[in-house]
């Protein structure tokens, strides 16, 4: 099971249902929750973008696993100013750092399931649903790492983390995908 | 009031005979800027489906009552439920059956002549793309040219009219629509022809189709004419000294362009001797008939796209350009955007990609842009 706060399924669903089941589940956020949909339909993309443009909500992304589309949405984000970009570091330039000191400050904003498959040793787990519920947890003049399977979600958190006065956050990307070195698995 | 299905064939008469319809298109904003169904005689509203979901109340005051009112979208389902929300406010409308998904895959076939030996040449108009496909029968045989990948209409209709297909041809290496070709080939075990320089990267066999080859189908004749300039092999097609099969060459008002394989500025002196010299020395009596269309306004009252060498050459836009330097400019120069996805189209043509029948879908859709002006 998925533990995202907001996660809609809509898989398997044509068109109109993706819209229907997004419009009924942003009615029950609150301005500036995060909602993550599941969809297989891929006219859903342009037509979530179009529908967010004209109801007030912002669309953050899409990102693409197994076939399956996650789009990412604010609600009642148009108006306020999405960062689509905090600072990125790429995979080598990380790899390099974290030789020289491997004790950097490593978010990994994947799902829990995903995280204990395989991660970058000493990195910890706090899933992008969570990161606002979570972030009390760490310091703000700390420099994060964030990383997910191939930036999207990491930049997502990281704009989160920007808006709450984090101030030295990176995008380490691509992500896991690319991550050839060593990596931890975690028990259940 | 129930809530009426209107098949894309149904669509066709409205469009051809410019019989009066609305069309409530709820497709979002880009995609019905980016193509529709045209037609002289169509009234537009295009509000995305996901801004009626509170109710058509915006919508009802701005539908006619004087005509035919038909709901669009891209693949059925959300005009479905708009065409039952007016529905249930009173109004009466229809939806289209498969959306615009089966719009662009319907094909029209228009007679366009009886042939002097007694057998009859057929026109396939795709109207939601603006492909041309043909099929010769003589004889209780067929050959077919430029055959969409709508393969069963062609099959089906050689059956019915009790032909057997024995030659299949490809005026050129299409970069805007799959190539159904070499399926219908497989499919009856007819010859399926390509010109040799657009072949160089196909990965199937097939049989060369080169200057001067010349097939009898029935008792009536299909002569090959090496015309490059869209493409490097580009071939038009006479049949029955009577009609000529342009291709991508020449257009009922424009002209092929030449870049859609890389190589516009290499190409446009071959596109130039096509038009301009070895037309020239055709009959001017020939019936051209193209391989695409652009505008509804090409369409015959019939419903054909078909007019006369001799008409063609006082009045196509892409024939009156005397000065070889602005011919040039003119084609490689303000070229409309490439079709969608071109270039996978090219390689799934070639036998390198084989996408399946979804992802086909989606490479074609969208509109044609195939010529210049």
């Amino acid at each position: 099971m998925i533990e995202t706060a907001n996660v809609l399924d809509a898989k398997g669903l044509a068109c109109p249902m993706p819209i229907v089941r997004t419009r009924k589940a942003m009615q029950d956020l609150s301005a500036g929750d995060i909602l993550e949909i599941l969809a297989t339909d891929k006219g859903s993309t342009a037509d979530i973008k179009a529908w967010a443009a004209n109801s007030g909500h912002a669309y953050l992304g899409t990102e693409t696993e197994d076939g399956v589309l996650h789009h990412f949405l604010k609600k009642d984000g148009a108006n306020v100013e999405v960062k689509q970009d905090i600072p990125v570091m790429e995979l080598d330039a990380f790899t390099k750092k974290l030789e020289q000191n491997p004790a950097l400050t490593i978010i990994d904003v994947r799902e829990p399931e995903e995280f204990n498959e395989a991660h970058i040793p000493g990195a910890q787990n706090i899933a992008l649903g969570d990161i606002e519920s979570r972030m009390n947890e760490l310091d703000k003049n700390d420099t994060l790492y964030l990383i997910c399977q191939t930036g999207r979600r990491s930049g997502i958190a990281g704009i989160q983390l920007e808006e709450n006065g984090f101030k030295h956050v990176y995008n380490v990307v691509p992500g896991m995908t690319e991550w050839k070195r060593k990596t931890e698995k975690r028990g259940n | 009031m129930t809530v009426r299905i209107m098949k894309p064939q149904e669509v066709a008469r409205y469009s051809i005979d410019k019989k009066p319809l609305f069309i409530l298109d709820v497709r979002n904003e880009d995609a019905f800027a980016d193509w529709k169904i045209e037609g002289a005689s169509i009234e537009y509203l295009n509000i995305p489906y996901f801004d009626l979901l509170d109710g058509v109340d915006e919508v009802k005051g701005k539908l006619p009552t004087d005509r035919d009112i038909l709901v669009v979208c891209a693949k059925e389902g959300s005009s479905l439920m708009v065409a039952e929300m007016l529905s249930e406010e009173g109004m009466d409308v229809a939806y289209l059956e498969g959306g615009m998904k089966s719009w662009s895959e319907y094909l029209e076939p228009v007679k366009v002549g009886t042939l002097s030996q007694g057998g009859e040449l057929y026109q396939f108009v795709r109207l939601g793309k603006g492909c041309l496909s043909y099929m010769v029968i003589d004889q209780g045989k067929a050959a077919i040219i430029d055959a969409t990948r709508m393969t069963d209409v062609f099959l089906d209709f050689a059956k019915d009219k009790g032909a057997t297909i024995e030659h299949v041809f490809d005026t050129h290496l299409h970069a805007d629509h799959i190539s159904g070709g070499r399926a219908i080939a497989e499919a009856t075990g007819a010859n399926y022809y390509l010109p040799t320089q657009d072949a160089e990267e196909v990965v199937f066999d097939f049989n060369k189709l080169a200057d001067g080859l010349h097939v009898t189908v029935g008792n009536t004749s299909i002569e090959a004419i090496f015309s490059p300039g869209h493409t490097s092999g580009s071939t038009s097609f006479v049949i029955d000294s009577a009609y000529l099969l342009t291709g991508d060459i020449l257009f009922i008002d424009s002209i092929g362009r030449p870049d859609l394989a890389g190589m516009a500025e290499d190409w446009v002196g071959d596109l130039r001797t096509t038009l301009y010299d070895r037309y020239e020395k055709l009959s001017e009596e020939l019936v051209v008939l193209p391989a695409h269309f652009m505008e509804m306004t090409e369409v015959n009252a019939d419903g054909s796209v078909a007019k006369k060498l001799s008409t063609l050459f006082s009045e196509n836009h892409g024939l009156q350009v005397e000065d070889e330097k602005e011919f040039r400019s003119l084609v490689t120069e303000n070229l409309p955007p490439q079709p969608n996805a071109y270039q996978e189209i090219r390689k799934t043509n070639m036998g390198v990609l084989t996408p399946d029948a979804d992802t086909q879908r989606e490479m074609e859709i969208g509109p044609n842009r195939c010529a210049v002006r």
